[in-house]
């Protein structure tokens, strides 16, 4: 059977570029970037030019780009390196909104049990928070402001701009986990006003384990690692050369993910006209060019993954906890949807190597799965012969 | 593709050698594993030891190496919400009732054989197979869905079995019920599944080392309960049969009728429970033929491989899991209620528990009793 691939949003391929400079890297740069002699130098040259490549993809200074090990890690050294220096000298409140990744959300809970104060902004239906709000949250102790890029389950874009206006007018940092959308959309961090900025690799055609936060000039960072003053003090450990020269290389690709929209705008119409009870959630217009979140009320969007992908389609539902299993969304529940209707939702992410045959044959399989799952709800509700107290 | 069988699979051997033979057979499989409970939920009852119990990572770790050794895919799936309803919930009140739950006998109805069947048909599988050590059998008169005892007693499982209905039976296949655990040992030997030495696990799943007060406390703490840590309101007396007060107890759902042990009062003879009431939160004991019964009656009867009973009939009447069926006659109540009237009594009859009925080799029915 042949299956297709349609969740980028939890990670992409690597892209064949991108796995020529990686593997090459691996093979001739094996010295430590940090050693003197001529295979550190090496090494040291490779790491550099792949920071330029990154400063260059996001607008920023190379010595503004930390290599880190992905998002997850970008995102808690910029929420701990900023509130952690902050608690160690008075009191520290952070504003992030309740549809954050885990890796924001359970920072910020840890932070929480160091003694920060943290605000949870709510979303509007639409998924977005709202500039007004993060300005009426801020304290004469907050320290920092993480609001997302974009979400990873519906793609709705944040203003973040506007919100990056908030913090500057405040005179409070602003972090912005870009993991959806760096490497992917045009975006420049001045634009956003941000001052830190998470970039993950294995999201736009790198591999897994590289990643990167930018950190702008003048920012005092907490280091979350201790060891040997690599990345300048600001993230211990030898450095992940290949990982770097990769995400360099995917980075200076210059892949532009909003040719994905006509795929992803053919799949929803394909799917609305044909699917009755079917929404989309989150906006429809702030939106990543390549996600489609939809709700199939009345099915389990559990179900519907395993079913497609029984049929050669990959494609995604809620998050998976430790085991593999589903829960329901936080995004969706924090959109106001009640917890049946996140559960019937399924996530559709969409990268440049998907085609048109394959929208459609997706669409057919969404449509068969769909009324072949209601039929199964109606006809077992209230098969309960046994009863019990 | 041929029909797609979904193999419900605990990461145990049992269910991994059902996954093998059926592969083995040319069968198109798929495995799904059930995530039923969160062993990190209750953190005060965390043993560290977690192998063995349901859903911990280490069976998921497993179930996954067995399916990529097979070669099916393989899925998890989370039922948290229907197990707590469906089995948790019901078991934490019976307990409170003052009776003896079988939380096996709710899962294997509500969840393994009801969601789980709705599951697998949404998958796209018609058919589900589990390891269980029973038989599904069709009477080619009525064409009526029986089902049999294991052909290796030793390991039977038809007493958790008997809620299933036809509809059910009709979707299922027990490829063990034919076999000895020794068989299957071999088999899974023969396979080469990297679980074939493992170890089998006999206890509630989601209660650790069988402590089911302790989950029963840390459940209703959870939930805000007054009933819970054995606070002021579930302390009660303990009473000898015989209307002596022996002392005093922290909560009558600590006890279970037939225990001996943990009963905290001194006695010159082995004294047993022989009733818990919980509106009085009274424990009663006495001496062991104090546990003896000749009757019992059981109630929302299932029938499985008979139609109901009109009249009186002779069966086997079992009473707990380990119990060997003792010879008996059903009188048919209203309210679809039985009446067991055993040849001999028998010992410790527990409210909650299960009464199943056997004809031969044959499992009649079912039903919990009053």
């Amino acid at each position: 059977m042949q299956h297709v691939y349609f969740d980028h949003n939890a990670t992409a391929p690597v892209a064949p570029e991108v796995l020529r400079s990686f593997t090459g890297a691996v093979a001739e740069v094996y010295g430590n970037a940090s050693s003197i002699h001529h295979f550190g130098q090496s090494a040291r040259q490779r790491l550099e030019a792949a920071r330029r490549q990154v400063a260059a993809r996001i607008g920023c200074a190379a010595q503004e780009i930390v290599f880190t090990s992905g998002g997850t890690e970008s995102d808690n050294l910029a929420i701990f390196g900023v509130a952690r220096r902050r608690l160690a000298s008075g009191s520290c409140h952070v504003i992030t909104s309740a549809i954050e990744h885990p890796a924001v959300l359970n920072a910020c809970a840890r932070l929480e049990r160091e003694g920060a104060a943290v605000t949870y902004l709510p979303v509007g239906a639409d998924g977005m928070v709202s500039p007004d709000e993060v300005r009426a949250a801020v304290r004469p102790s907050t320290a920092l402001i993480t609001i997302m890029h974009a979400n990873n389950e519906t793609g709705t874009l944040q203003p973040a701009a506007e919100i990056g206006a908030v913090a500057r007018g405040a005179g409070v940092l602003f972090h912005c986990d870009a993991v959806q959308t760096a490497g992917r959309i045009p975006l420049q961090v001045a634009d956003l006003g941000a001052d830190l900025l998470s970039v993950s690799g294995h999201k736009f055609g790198a591999p897994k384990g590289i990643g990167a936060l930018y950190v702008r000039k003048g920012v005092a960072l907490d280091p979350v690692l201790y060891g040997g003053h690599h990345e300048r003090d600001r993230r211990a450990g030898t450095e992940n050369v290949p990982g770097a020269v990769a995400l360099g290389t995917a980075a200076s690709l210059g892949f532009d993910w909003s040719a994905t929209a006509p795929l992803r705008d053919r799949l929803e119409r394909g799917i609305l006209e044909r699917v009755p009870l079917a929404h989309v959630n989150g906006s429809a217009r702030h939106r990543l060019p390549n996600t489609a979140n939809i709700r199939f009320d009345g099915i389990e969007g559990e179900a519907m993954v395993i079913a497609l992908d029984l049929r050669g389609y990959a494609v995604s539902s809620g998050s998976a906890c430790s085991s593999g299993a589903v829960e329901p969304s936080h995004v969706l529940l924090a959109l106001g949807l009640r917890p049946e209707q996140a559960r019937s939702s399924v996530r559709f992410s969409l990268g440049p190597g998907n085609t048109a045959e394959q929208v459609d044959g997706l669409i057919a399989a969404v449509v068969e799965s769909v009324a072949h799952l209601r039929r199964i709800s109606t006809a077992f509700s209230g098969e309960r012969v046994v009863a019990h107290a | 593709m041929p029909e797609l069988i979904a193999v419900a699979m605990s990461g145990g051997v049992d269910s991994s050698t059902v996954a093998a033979l059926l592969k083995r057979e040319g069968r198109n499989v798929a495995g799904l594993t059930m995530q039923l409970w969160n062993q990190r939920r209750l953190p005060e009852l965390a043993t560290g030891e977690t192998t063995g119990r349901c859903c911990s990572l280490d069976d998921v770790y497993d179930a996954r190496r067995v399916a990529e050794h097979i070669g099916m895919p393989y899925y998890v799936v989370n039922l948290e919400r229907h197990f707590e309803e469906s089995v948790i919930q019901p078991f934490v009140s019976e307990y409170l009732a003052g009776r003896t739950p079988i939380p096996c006998t709710l899962c294997n109805t509500f969840i393994k054989f009801d969601r789980f069947l709705t599951l697998a048909d949404s998958v796209g599988a018609g058919t589900i197979a589990t390891g269980h050590y029973a038989r599904v059998t069709r009477d080619p008169d009525t064409g009526r869905w029986q089902m049999r005892t294991a052909v290796d007693f030793s390991k039977d499982q038809t007493y958790f079995l008997w809620g299933l209905t036809q509809a059910q039976l009709a979707r299922t296949l027990f490829p063990l019920g034919e076999l000895t655990k020794t068989e299957v040992r071999a088999l899974a030997e023969d396979f080469n599944l990297p679980v074939a030495k493992k170890a089998e696990s006999y206890e509630i799943c989601f209660v650790p080392n069988g402590d089911y007060a302790g989950f029963m406390d840390a459940y209703l703490r959870e939930q805000g309960s007054e009933q819970g840590g054995g606070r002021a309101g579930t302390a009660g007396e303990i009473r000898h049969e015989d209307g002596r007060t022996l002392g005093r107890h922290a909560g009558a759902h600590r006890f279970t009728v037939g225990q001996r042990k943990g009963l905290g009062v001194a006695a010159p003879e082995p004294l047993y429970v022989i009733a818990t009431d919980p509106k009085t939160q009274t424990v009663t004991v006495g001496p062991n033929d104090a546990l003896l019964r000749a009757t019992l009656i059981a109630r929302d009867i299932n029938w499985l491989s008979w139609e109901g009973l009109a009249a009186p009939a002779r069966a086997h009447v079992r009473i707990r899991n380990r119990h060997v069926p003792a010879p008996a006659t059903l009188y048919p109540l209203a309210g679809g209620r039985v009446e067991v009237r055993f040849d001999e009594p028998q010992r410790a009859i527990t409210p909650g528990q299960g009464a199943v009925f056997y004809s031969s080799d044959l499992v009649a029915g079912g039903g919990w009793i009053v």
